[in-house]
């Protein structure tokens, strides 16, 4: 079943936490079993089931990190 | 089937951005970028990028661009849009540079209501330098350079550049934005794609103030200073548009 999907491009994450921040359904946290490159804990969606694609989470971040797909 | 709702805007390059973790430049960048191309001008746009943190803006916007010395970008783009008028000209610019060291510029720029696009980033502070006192940084505000916070007995109020900027007879368009939501990022792309749209017109001079946070140099999580654009800036520096001179029944002083 198809359903909605955050793809999130961890090697430039720089885990400024603004999306986790912003997300009504509170589904990102930093993951702080990951380092990426540039020395950052990158976000992770803990619950994609719960996502309603807003794109919240994509218009906030500065850098361009999460795409945002929609079931349809 | 999906449908992508969200993701990069090709008006970026692939160059990861330099700035610090939550800086609100990436957000604006994102925005300029997003405008271009719904504008359908991206490929017939160049970009005047400052001295400040944004100063490699050139290598982040997928159009052209040059970087100009400090406070000079419209003295750039106005001879750039002059040469080449069917070009679309746009400077990006820090309130240390737009409001200190290149306060002649900008103003007359404004006065000869040249046809280019500003977008003024107001974060209160000198970012790339270390966090010092701007001419807009807030009274009390603690900087590198103001460690006791700013005092207006020796260093005079802030500057209101919007307000400002909103009596020169010649100034088409300008407004006062923020980005410290995804409410207001909405309006603030809204304001720029206007402002280009003017351009595009040839209706003249237009300026967004954008009130944005350095999250470093103000020494603050990047959430908490996206509450301090809210709750300490904008109290200060209230949004709207401040002039519109080609608006229903001509606005603007
Ligand atoms: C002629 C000149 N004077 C001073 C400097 C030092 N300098 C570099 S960036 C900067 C201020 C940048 O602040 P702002 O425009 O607010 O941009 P931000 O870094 O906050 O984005 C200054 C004073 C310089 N590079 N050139
Ligand atoms: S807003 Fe962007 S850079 Fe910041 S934590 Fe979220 S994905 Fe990472
Ligand atoms: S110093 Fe401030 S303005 Fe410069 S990149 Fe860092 S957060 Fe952004």
């Amino acid at each position: 079943m198809a359903k909605n999907l955050i793809t999130i491009e961890e090697s430039l994450c720089k885990g400024c936490f603004l999306c986790a921040d912003a997300c009504p359904k509170d589904i990102l946290s930093l993951d702080k079993s990951k380092v990426n490159a540039k020395g950052y804990n990158p976000i992770q969606c803990t619950d994609m089931d719960a996502c309603t694609a807003c794109a919240i989470c994509g218009r906030i971040c500065p850098d361009s990190v999460i795409r945002v797909e929609r079931d349809a | 089937m999906s449908k992508v709702v969200y993701e990069k805007s090709r008006g970026l390059t692939d160059a990861p951005l330099t700035y610090c973790p939550g800086c609100s430049h990436g957000i604006i960048h994102k925005l300029v970028a997003e405008s271009l191309v719904e504008l359908d001008v991206l490929e017939n746009t160049i970009a005047i990028a400052p001295v400040g943190c944004s100063v490699l803006a050139y290598n982040f916007f997928n159009c052209d661009g040059v970087q100009a010395a400090h406070g000079r970008a419209p003295a750039v783009a106005t001879g750039i849009k002059r040469v080449i008028p069917d070009k679309i000209v746009f400077t990006y610019q820090g309130d240390g540079d737009l409001a200190s060291i290149g306060t002649a510029e900008i103003i007359h720029a404004a006065h000869r209501g040249d046809n280019f696009t500003v977008i003024f980033v107001n974060n209160a502070t000198y970012g790339m330098t270390g966090g010092q006192m701007a001419p807009t940084t807030l009274i009390n505000q603690k900087t590198s350079t103001s460690p006791y916070g700013r005092q207006e007995a020796t260093t005079g109020k802030p500057i209101k550049v919007s307000e400002l900027m909103a009596q020169i007879p010649s100034a088409a368009y300008i407004e006062r934005v923020s980005v410290h939501d995804v409410q207001h990022i909405a309006k603030t792309k809204k304001a720029i794609k206007k402002a280009f749209e003017y351009q595009i017109e040839g209706k003249g001079f237009s300026m967004v103030e954008v009130l944005a946070s350095c999250p470093i140099g103000w020494n603050m999580p990047p959430v908490e200073a996206a509450k301090f654009i809210a709750g300490g800036l904008m109290p200060y520096y209230p949004l709207g548009c401040y002039r519109d001179i080609h608006a229903e029944g001509g606005s603007g002083a």
